[in-house]
This record gives C-alpha cells, structure tokens and sequence, in this order.
C-alpha cells in the first residue's frame, strides 16, 4: 500500500507530538526534523486540529499540542481523516463478459482490504512509540535530520 | 490496587475461571475441565496455565503451550487463551502474564510465540500487538462448507 503525503505527514506529526503531550512544538519544528514541506505540512496540522487530534496553542512559543489518548488512538484513526483505503479496481467500463472476473477481483481486493484495517485499526500510537523508543530512538535522534524518501513522501 | 501474583493454576481454581470466561447463552464447563486435565492436573512443562490473583480473588488467566510441526513449524509457543477481568483491565495485568508465559515457553525451548485472534476483535489485537507481536508466516485460511 502507499499513503498519500497527507497521511504521512499526519502520522509522523502526530507521533511526534504525542512523544510528549505536555510538549509545542511548530509546524516548522516538526517540518525541519523531517526534513518535509512546511507548507503542506500547515494545512495536515489545520485539519487535525479540526479533528481534534491536536490542538492548536496560541500566542509566543505557540505551536501544537497532542489531545488525544496515545493507548486509544490508532494508525487508522489518523489516515482515515486523510484518504480511504478501499483497492480500486480503474475498469469504468468493462462489459457483461468481465463481470465474474472483475467480481473475483474484488473479492481478492477486499480480503486484502480487511487485512490491511485491521492491522492499521489496531496498532495504537502507544505501541508504534514503544517500538520506536525499541529500535533506537536515541541513536536517530544525534543524527543530522534526515530526509524522508522521495518515493516515500510522494 | 493491592498485590497481584502471577502463578500456575491449581485445580481448585476450576470454578473462578469458569466464572472469569462465562458468557451469556454459553455452557463451557465440559470444555475447561478438559483443559484443566490437560494444561494444569498434566502438570508438564511445556503446558503452561497461569492465573494472576488478588487476595481470594482470580483476575485473568493465559494458557499456552509448546506446539511442534503443526502447518509444518518447527517447535514454537502458542497462546491460544486470555482473559482479563473486566473490572481490572489496563492495569496491567495483561502484559505480566504475557510476559511470564513467554519466559516460561522460553525455558521449554522455544524462541517464538504465535498466537490467533478474531479480526473483529480490536481489544486483543491491539494487546499482542503492544506485546511485540507482528503478522506471521503463516496465514489463516476458511471456506464455509454449505
């Protein structure tokens, strides 16, 4: 499967900020250790502040704060204010001798559908940091910001 | 809360775990004292049957137990039940008898876990996954037959 930038955006700002909920960070906090857009990155920020999976803290040294509850909320929860990930099968107009194998083919997608939900439906935020935290945090965190694959972010 | 031991169950723990497992409209006795013979009166090692407990009362179970070439694996551990009481849930429970019955596989010679859970079944997912458990080798397959 491949996430649209937005959902990428989404996650890696959202795990970011629920590291520490008593944390502000900006957007271009958030943007420069990611090495992502910035103004893409402002427009994920507005709709999950919309959302209320973060919230938004004015005034100096203002940014955005984590409102949600790291052991309830998971990958889905936040890809799905993004994109869908129901398969499409592009066939608009294929004619009555298709149908058994375009119905086939559904079926096919639909079991790799219900697979992917119920892995993204069910890996909370708390698990994905504790797996981070897991694999050497620390170590990434000396390193020069990186940037993430171009392929990655779309 | 006061404190919780994790430990092998006993026979006479028969009933409370009836009780933590009793469903509306579901009679499993027949079932639990077949797998109090084999899990906890067997006595094995490789059989593992544990209860966490507060003062008198039971809080949860998990049983487990080493599996040998099953779908063609090499011998691994397999968690097949896990019940937390509703009123105790989130503290923690969970993870300390998965833990100690991943030590105790361990020391029967296994250097994995595996598991199976309903897809509809977000709660426990979501625990194994929290646990460190990932989608396996194997993949399970059905097919009604009408």
């Amino acid at each position: 499967m491949k996430l649209n930038k937005a959902s990428l955006f989404a996650l890696i700002s959202v795990l970011e900020l629920a590291r520490d909920p008593e944390r502000q960070l900006s957007t271009s906090d958030i943007a420069d250790k990611y090495g992502i857009s910035s103004h893409h990155l402002a427009k994920v920020m507005r709709n999950l502040v919309h959302q209320g999976v973060v919230q938004a803290m004015r005034g100096v040294g203002g940014g955005y704060r984590f409102a949600g509850n790291v052991n309830r909320t998971t990958l889905l929860d936040i890809i799905q204010l993004f994109e869908t990930l129901e398969s499409e099968l592009d066939l608009p107009h294929w004619n009555k001798a298709a149908e058994p194998v375009v119905s086939e083919l559904h079926s096919v997608t639909s079991e790799i559908d219900t697979v992917t939900r119920a892995i993204l439906d069910t890996v909370t935020l708390a698990t994905v940091l504790k797996n981070t935290r897991a694999t050497g945090e620390g170590a990434a965190e000396a390193s020069p910001p990186g940037r993430i694959s171009k392929a990655a972010a779309g | 809360m006061s404190k919780i031991t994790i430990r092998d169950a006993i026979p006479s723990d028969l009933e409370a775990i009836i009780a933590l497992d009793r469903t509306p409209n579901e009679d499993k006795t027949g079932y639990w004292q077949g797998i109090f013979q084999h899990y906890v009166v067997a006595g094995r090692p490789d059989r593992v049957f544990l209860v966490a407990q507060e003062g008198k009362s039971l809080l949860g179970f998990i049983i487990g137990e080493v599996r040998a070439w099953e779908f063609g694996s090499p011998p691994c551990g397999w968690v097949f039940a896990l019940r937390v009481s509703h009123t105790t849930r989130e503290g923690g429970i969970g993870t300390r008898m998965f833990t100690e019955i991943c030590e105790r596989l361990k020391k029967a010679g296994v250097d994995t876990v595996r598991t199976m859970v309903d897809i509809d079944n977000k709660l426990t997912l979501s625990f194994f996954r929290g646990m460190g458990l990932r989608t396996g080798r194997y993949v399970e397959l059905e097919k009604r037959i009408d």
